[in-house]
């Protein structure tokens, strides 16, 4: 039994030591998906593992290199690590296992590449996930944008080029400008960028500064993709689908999200964040992109871009969340991270499946698709109901404590904004299950439809994550329980 | 060993006539590489020393200074000495394989001949304490390197050279004339004697026109923004290798030499009642910078793109002398370190480019990433080390750079160097796009990879990029010992 310490160390480093094996294997497909989905299995049990260290009190460290003085990359388990991390790893399996039946049914080209930058993206994950100060989070953040970006131009048409190129010029671009800066003044105003309960700075830090920073902080973490700095999401879109799944709905978003509640939390503390005057700006801000980004879903006929605008839209419920500077509002953003997660990538899954069994990816060619593929929609289904926060989905929840942590800070508009949200969200999800399962009079089926699913490694991955939507709702508590300890 | 300061010149020097006799191609480039692999030898025992026993004094011929020539080997020398001579040793490895895309083999023995002859100047400038010393080893090392550029494959190159050999034979007049009237002014060349006379001088206006021809002279040479016009042709038709070379250490010295006059003879503190120099020096780097980011993100050839780059790079190495703190100009000095890495890699990776597919326009990379993936993946990092990405030295360059503009309350300085680090990301990803997305032409379609001695040098390189981007140690803590030492006044 090892200790949770070099449990640490080896849930950084396993999925990079994966990639050898897979480039070993590049020659045998079925023996580097095999080493694909041993890596995801074994990095989930070390993960679990430093759940259960985590829950028995434990709280695990491990420094590596000190780059400059007082600067070092070092890692510590927290309760919003492990809730990150096992989300992530989990959905690493099950993305794993449909990509297997996705990418062999597609026929796309350069699977090595794929699965060996995946493995990269997903070690990026679990740095930032148990990262132990700003710097190491700052690091890997970087290197997770950069790991990502040949997945997302995977096609290598002239579309993904352009894609790709929105992707790192907007996630580069305001790491640089926004992020950096900020964390270097962080550093020479506090002296220390260690994540800590209640803060780094001192009391008599200038008020005025502090919400300047906090401005930098926010529009920095581009992967939370608040408006302006949203374009990036909807250009990833041209990645393969399971890159979109786990990535562009889970890894690489939740990784922005997770960077706005360390630094919200632990850098800031919410007492601080309270008292800023930008907060309320820019959680003013968060509730514009709400609204603004659910209109532009509405609009999108593409399913995957129709997704897209809806996570740049859950992402600023979770930023939200933290810029309430309450408690609830903290627990209700950590919740959303696993909740969003999970519905999200059951949309994106089935979005994929349909792509690969019917070949459609435009929803006004979808009515009717439920007798072909009633499986896939009835996913799909489950899904939405999870994003919108209906029962019986464990989306209900995170949505439940993100109103009562608004009303607990008297930010009324912000509810209000919150339900106008759900009714959108039902305005331009929904439908499609619907219309698929009742195409209506004016849109006759043709023919008999025989059903043709999706390969089946696929749909045993998306009937997982539809039953995780559904099981959170009955047993949420373990992941309250963490949720709740994010902030000490 | 006492006499390693003279050696570190003196071999490369002596090498030169050896190469013009020997003149075999062969021959020449085992006797070259044994040379500067020596000098570089010399430089880490030389750094050794300097960190346990402090300063060295070497007396020439045994003369005491001032009356005699004085070679001084402080830190900051120790730190250019190594960074010099250990590039010069890599491109003279890779150098074998690399002339020949552009030079003639007959032709080739001159070229290690000069090659030789501008190391010399170049580090003799670095080690000696004498300023009248300075000027000759820098008219050594420019002679011999208008002669390198005028050896590139076009005829253009010897339009640059001749450019060249304009401009610094002013630089070099420049800096003659203020020695001149420094001279005149304390009777002395030694650099500390001078030190400690100048203050006694009451001729102030003298001391200052001497202090502006110095400076001026000193930034043509190490191509300020708006004095670098002769530099993109000069890296762009000089044959790769020497360009590699060049790239990475004479800006390098020019800028030691820069530091040296301004903090060491004049005082970190010398002419800023009459002259607002600082101001003067963030104005101009940082129009240095964005000036030439902008031109690099449209030249349509990557040896002139990354020459442009080279300037604006030279532009953070002004900004952070012209913060006048130490930890400015510690970030200088870093990034003189640091940025010698990246060049030289990435030119080196290029001249792999060049020997393969006999051109540097970005059509000539199409399809690279696939047929040449060891030199375009050096090409990559080396990128990512120019735009300051994490884990790379460019990262530890601009996090210095940065933290000293805050801490000196310059905000919009902090903000500016950081957009244009974005403008670094527009040209590095050009060809990162042309060799990953573009299928190879008629013109790449044969490249193979670069030859293995180019392709080992190259990475040894990239993985110094990445090495002093994580253990950074050795850079940091002799920069900040170096710029405490120089802001501290003392010679």
């Amino acid at each position: 039994m090892m200790g949770a310490q070099q449990v640490l160390q080896w849930v950084v480093l396993l999925p990079a030591m994966a990639i050898p094996l897979l480039l070993l294997a590049r020659h045998y497909p079925n023996i580097r998906e095999g080493v694909s989905l041993l890596a995801s299995i074994t990095l989930f049990a070390l993960v679990t593992m430093l759940y259960r260290d985590f829950t028995a009190g434990g709280s695990a460290e491990a420094v590596w290199i000190a780059i400059m003085p007082g600067l070092e990359i070092s890692f510590r388990v927290d309760a919003l690590g492990v809730l990150f991390a096992l989300v992530a790893s989990f959905l690493w399996i099950v993305t794993t296992l449909y990509a297997i039946g996705y990418m062999r049914a597609h026929a796309e080209d350069n699977q090595t590449r794929f699965y060996v930058f995946f493995a990269v993206s997903i070690a990026s994950v679990m740095a930032i996930a148990f990262s132990a100060n700003l710097f190491t989070l700052f690091i890997f953040y970087e290197m997770l944008t950069l790991a990502t970006y040949p997945l997302v131009t995977h096609a290598g048409t002239a579309k993904a080029r352009a894609g790709g190129r929105t992707y790192l010029t907007i996630l580069v671009g305001t790491s640089i400008v926004f992020f950096l800066p900020a964390i270097i003044a962080t550093y020479a105003i506090s002296g220390s960028l260690t994540f800590t309960p209640g803060g780094v700075f001192a009391a008599d830090t200038s008020p005025v500064l502090l919400g300047a920073l906090l401005v930098l902080f926010i529009f920095g973490i581009g992967k939370a993709a608040i408006m302006p700095f949203h374009r990036w999401l909807p250009a990833a879109m041209v990645a393969p689908t399971p890159v979109s799944s786990l990535l562009h709905a889970v890894a690489v978003v939740k990784a922005g999200v997770f960077s706005v509640i360390k630094v919200g939390a632990l850098i800031f503390g919410l007492d601080t964040l309270a008292g800023l005057w930008s907060t309320d700006l820019l959680l003013y801000l968060c509730a514009f992109t709400v609204i603004v980004a659910s209109l532009v879903a509405m609009r999108q006929d593409n399913l995957k871009a129709r997704l897209a605008y809806s996570t740049v839209s859950q992402l600023s419920y979770m930023t939200a969340g933290v810029l309430l500077a309450t408690s609830t509002g903290l627990l209700g953003s950590s919740m959303h991270i696993a909740m969003h997660a999970l519905g999200k990538i059951t949309l994106f899954f089935c979005a994929g499946a349909i792509l690969v069994a019917a070949h459609k990816s435009d929803i006004s060619q979808m009515r009717g698709l439920g007798r072909q593929m009633p499986f896939t929609m009835m996913a799909f289904f489950v899904g939405s109901l999870s994003i919108i926060g209906l029962p019986p989905t464990g989306g209900t929840w995170s949505k439940w404590y993100l109103i009562t942590g608004s009303l607990e800070a008297d930010q009324l508009a912000l509810v209000i904004v919150l339900m106008l949200s759900s009714l959108l969200n039902i305005a331009y999800l929904l439908p499609i299950p619907l219309r698929a399962f009742f195409p209506g009079e004016a849109h006759p089926v043709e023919g008999p439809v025989g059903i043709r699913e999706a390969p089946l490694p696929s749909l045993i991955a998306i009937g997982i994550t539809s039953l995780m939507c559904l099981l959170l709702f009955l047993f949420p508590q373990r992941l309250y329980d963490l949720a709740s300890a994010v902030g000490g | 060993m006492v006499h390693l300061p003279v050696l570190q010149v003196v071999i490369p020097l002596m090498a030169a006539p050896a190469l013009l006799l020997l003149n075999r191609p062969w021959q020449s480039w085992l006797l070259t590489c044994l040379v500067t692999i020596t000098a570089f030898a010399i430089s880490v025992s030389l750094l050794g020393t300097v960190y346990s026993t402090g300063t060295i004094s070497y007396e020439l011929g045994g003369w005491e200074p001032p009356w005699g020539i004085e070679y001084r080997i402080d830190l900051l020398s120790a730190y250019v000495l190594l960074i010099v001579s250990g590039v010069a040793a890599l491109v003279a490895v890779a150098s074998r394989q690399g002339l020949d895309a552009d030079v003639a083999t007959d032709k080739q023995p001159t070229l290690y001949v000069l090659y030789c002859l501008c190391l010399a100047g170049l580090l003799g400038i670095v080690a000696t304490g004498d300023l009248f010393n300075v000027f000759v080893f820098l008219e050594i090392s420019s002679l011999s390197t208008y002669a390198l550029i005028a050896m590139g494959p076009h005829r253009r190159a010897l339009w640059a050279s001749y450019q060249y050999l304009v401009v610094g034979t002013i630089g070099a007049t420049f800096l003659l004339i203020g020695i001149g009237f420094i001279y005149s002014l304390t009777g002395t060349l030694n650099m500390q004697d001078i030190a400690a006379r100048l203050p006694l001088v009451d001729a102030d206006r003298t001391v200052h026109t001497a202090f502006a021809f110095i400076v001026v002279g000193v930034c043509l040479k190490l191509a300020l923004f708006p004095l670098h016009f002769w530099l993109p042709n000069a890296y762009t038709y000089a044959p790769s290798i020497v360009t590699a070379f060049l790239a990475a250490t004479s800006t390098k010295v020019a800028v030691y030499l820069l530091i040296r006059l301004h903090y060491s003879i004049f005082g970190a503190n010398f002419a800023l009642d009459v002259l607002p120099l600082n101001l003067l020096f963030l104005i101009l780097g940082l129009a240095g910078v964005f000036a030439a980011s902008l031109v690099a993100v449209q030249q349509p050839n990557v040896k002139r793109l990354f020459a442009y780059s080279s300037i604006a790079q030279i532009g953070y190495m002004i900004v952070g002398l012209g913060l006048g703190t130490v930890i400015g100009l510690q970030a200088t000095l870093l990034h003189l370190f640091n940025h010698a890495l990246m060049k030289g890699a990435l030119f080196l990776a290029i001249a792999g480019v060049v020997y393969r597919v006999g051109g540097s326009d970005l059509a000539h990379f199409a399809g690279l990433g696939r047929l040449m993936p060891w030199t375009m993946a050096a090409i990559v990092i080396g990128g990512l080390s120019l735009i300051g990405v994490p884990l790379t030295v460019g990262f530890i360059s601009k996090w210095y750079l940065v933290l000293g503009a805050i801490e000196a309350g310059l905000w919009p300085v902090a903000g500016l160097v950081l957009i244009a680090s974005v403008l670094a990301l527009f040209y590095v990803w050009r060809i990162v796009e042309v060799a990953y997305f573009e299928s190879p032409t008629a013109l790449t379609e044969s490249a193979r990879e670069a030859p293995l001695g180019m392709l080992l040098a190259t990475w040894v390189l990239v993985g110094a990029n990445i090495y002093f981007g994580i253990d950074t140690e050795l850079t940091r803590q002799t920069s900040e010992l170096a710029a405490q030492h120089l802001m501290g006044g003392q010679p």
